[in-house]
């Protein structure tokens, strides 16, 4: 059926929608639809690990086989250093950008690594906002037990405080630099409520709240004139023989030559694993989130956790077929989207967690009032138009330019027709165990940003992502500059990975798994 | 209930009437499918990307392509993960553009709006020929943009260039050797930093953490067991 046709009835029910209000979920009914719906929840998607520090807990097949997949660096390889550091950071996103100028500010001798370009991440896609305690009546313990809320009361509580106490003086850094935030009339930080949270708390740029933070943070690394390799992706960690980890190896990725780095401490920010496709599930990921840092930390000996859990998005586009797995900001359900199934018919609290939300979704779909597409997708509808009856014409483009233009590119006026989305594969909820100071188990290995855990939980609220890459960007940063003035550089060894190689070749491993994968496999080989 | 899903299915031309297409991509000729993002075209063709490639989402700006559609002497400029290739089109995705950006240091500089003609001395040369304009993608006014840098109203410039994803098409287009994107940023930053009203409010929850207004909530807080935490989370509205 023509799409216009099928949309036809969200025009219809809207106004009896808009009276409408929907109750919240209790604990106990957002446990029992999470366990029946969401995707962490499907068993035969999941396999223990078979060996390394994680040993027999389970993940999801892809991941699973990726940590025990074997180093693309030969044992034999000649490790006289090409590059010599203080602080290797590896990762060009929010978190590598703010770990890099926090740490040369302390004088530290910084190498900024990265596999794509500067800024390539999804950081700069966060449409949504950064979550920061500001409005007076919301303070840092509120923000603390929203997230733990969300997190299903799984976060690690020291990670969390340090995060939500360090969020208002985050601000104040970025606004320091030039970063422009809505503001009220007065002057003071805009905050829109975001789901999950109990009180207003994301301050944002527009919709473009990632690509103004991005922006602003890649000019400083420039005008900082710090020490940078792009396309240059790690491929494996260096140890000094006693499980300290002193450098790492990383590989040009135009002519593939090895590149030896020498550095004191290492900062893996290399962010999530979207582009793995997680049971076949189509991302908002960026092009080179594929889990290079949980791999290259786990043959070191780091322990990993919450690994077994991962946030699917409420809205990923459905159709066009071109934007499918794209992000459709939550911002619009912030601002009183409705979900609507095929009958016309709200079914969830649209500003409930994200993995409630999405939940709802896939039992909607699961039970025949999904809107299918010719491709093989299936959806439910966000009704769009209902922001510019509800707030007057205009609202959505203005609030919301970065929607319209990727919409309007495909021929779709999202503030006339609501569009399709379905649940798409946006985050890793766990990653590297951390302390409060962006420490991995592995001493001198630091992780920040996605590719470290414990912090959300087992599922991140909206918003706490670039709070987490700010506050840990800048705690591994600052950490990793002090430590590299006590201790001296120390010698440079695989002999991890000669451990890592026995233990798999003893378990049967496949050497055909190379990890990290860097990219995925998308260039058509027949 | 199994009925609704199947009457709900929206029709797909790329499905409904599926068609391969010649296009050009770096002056070969393939054929890919019709409708297919210009990326996706490059990997059904069994090229690697790797330059040229970032977050897929339009909103990096590794993927500045210029291309033209059939017959049309025109030669227009896209993100190739956001366009559709059709019959006819030839496209080639942009080089790394060497433009030049200045270095400074924003919380130093005491007048930002003269600085600019130290640190970008070319803002100023602009000819007025649009093509900066023309060329961008996100469909800024860039020519304006760069105007209004060059007198002063800074804040013009960062609410026009909130869209940029610094592709960088409008620098090598330009004539007198400007680059629009880096300017804005210049712009953009020093409206933050200079111009824009210190948010009291924030400056007052800070001063609230360090003086430890909070300590006796996270006392209660932190000291409860998971029973209690799990009420408290319970009781947030």
């Amino acid at each position: 059926m023509d799409i216009h046709k099928l949309q036809e009835i969200v025009h219809k029910t809207r106004d009896a929608r808009r009276k409408q209000t929907m109750p919240k979920l209790s604990t106990a009914e957002r446990d029992e639809l999470i366990k029946k719906y969401h995707p962490d929840f499907r068993e035969n998607a999941y396999r223990p690990i078979k060996f390394g520090p994680n040993e027999g807990e389970k993940t999801v097949r892809e991941l699973a086989a990726l940590l025990e997949g074997d180093s693309p660096v030969p044992a034999d390889l000649d490790l006289t250093p090409t590059h010599t550091c203080d602080v290797l950071v590896v990762g060009g996103g929010g978190a590598g950008c703010a770990a890099a100028l926090h740490a040369h500010a302390q004088g530290a001798s910084v190498l900024f690594a990265t596999k794509l370009r500067l800024g390539d991440s999804n950081t700069v896609m966060a449409q949504g906002g950064i979550q920061i305690s500001v409005a007076a009546e919301d303070s840092p313990v509120t923000h603390f037990l929203d997230t733990l809320k969300g997190g299903h009361m799984k976060n690690d509580h020291a990670l969390l405080k340090v995060m939500v106490e360090e969020g208002p003086s985050v601000a104040q850094w970025l606004l320091d630099l030039g970063v422009l935030f809505d503001r009220d009339a007065d002057g003071n930080l805009h905050v829109k409520k975001g789901g999950g949270s109990s009180k207003p708390r994301l301050l944002t740029c527009s919709d473009y709240t990632g690509l103004e933070i991005m922006r602003v943070l890649k000019d400083e690394v420039l005008n900082r004139k710090i020490r940078m390799l792009e396309f240059s992706a790690a491929v494996e960690l260096l140890s000094d023989g006693q499980g300290r980890c002193t450098g790492a190896v990383l590989q040009d990725l135009d002519n593939k030559r090895f590149i030896v780095v020498a550095a004191k401490t290492v900062i893996l920010a290399t962010g999530g694993i979207g582009r793995l496709h997680i049971q076949g599930f189509p991302t908002s990921n960026h092009y080179g989130a594929t889990g290079d840092g949980l791999t290259m930390a786990y043959r070191m000996g780091a322990k990993l956790m919450h690994i077994d859990t991962f946030q699917y998005h409420p809205s990923g586009a459905v159709y066009p077929e071109q934007l499918a797995g794209a992000l459709v900001t939550e911002g619009i359900r912030s601002e009183g989207g409705h979900l609507v199934n095929a009958k016309g018919e709200r079914f969830v609290n649209e500003l409930d967690t994200r993995d409630v939300v999405s939940s709802s979704i896939i039992r909607e779909c699961k039970e025949g009032r999904g809107i299918r597409t010719m491709a093989g997708r299936v959806g439910v509808w966000l009704d769009t138009p209902l922001l510019d009856a509800e707030q007057g014409p205009g609202t959505i483009e203005k609030h919301f330019p970065a929607m319209v233009m990727q919409y309007d590119r495909f021929g779709v006026d999202i503030s006339k027709d609501p569009v399709l989305i379905y649940p798409t594969l946006h985050y890793q909820n766990g990653g590297v165990q951390i302390d409060t100071q962006g420490e991995s188990g592995v001493k001198g290995l630091f992780v920040a940003g996605e590719a470290s855990g414990g912090l959300h939980g087992r599922n991140r609220l909206m918003g706490n992502s670039l709070l987490d890459l700010m506050v840990y960007g800048k705690r591994s940063g600052l950490t990793a500059a002090a430590r590299s003035k006590a201790e001296p550089q120390g010698k440079l060894t695989l002999d991890h990975l000669k451990r890592f190689r026995e233990v798999a070749r003893k378990h049967g491993a496949s050497a055909s798994v190379v990890s990290p994968m860097l990219f995925p496999a998308y260039a058509k080989k027949d | 209930m199994a009925d609704i899903d199947k009457d709900n299915v929206v029709d797909q031309e790329e499905v409904l009437h599926p068609k391969m297409v010649t296009v050009e991509i770096a002056g070969k000729k393939h054929q890919v499918p019709e409708g297919i993002t210009m990326l996706k075209a490059l990997w059904y063709t069994g090229q690697e990307v790797i330059r040229g490639v970032g977050c897929l989402g339009g909103f990096c700006g590794a993927c500045a392509t210029y291309y033209r559609t059939k017959d049309d002497p025109k030669v227009k400029t896209c993100l190739a993960c956001q366009t559709s290739v059709h019959d006819g089109m030839s496209f080639s995705m942009m080089p790394p553009f060497p433009a030049r950006k200045a270095t400074y240091d924003l919380a130093v500089l005491t007048d930002p709006k003269q600085d600019l003609f130290n640190l970008y001395p070319e803002a100023p040369l602009c000819r007025n020929c649009n093509a900066c304009t023309e060329a961008c993608p996100q469909k800024i006014d860039v020519r304006e943009g760069v105007w209004r840098a060059v007198f002063g109203d800074f804040k013009a410039v960062s609410e026009m260039f909130m869209d940029c994803v610094m592709c960088g098409m409008c620098a090598p287009v330009c004539i007198a050797d400007i680059a629009p994107s880096l300017v804005a940023v210049y712009a953009s930053r020093a409206q933050g930093v200079h111009f824009t009203e210190k948010p009291s409010r924030l400056a007052h929850r800070i001063k609230e953490i360090e003086d430890g207004r909070f300590a006796d909530e996270w006392n209660r807080v932190l000291a409860m067991n998971e029973q209690e935490l799990t009420k408290a989370c319970a009781e947030l509205k």
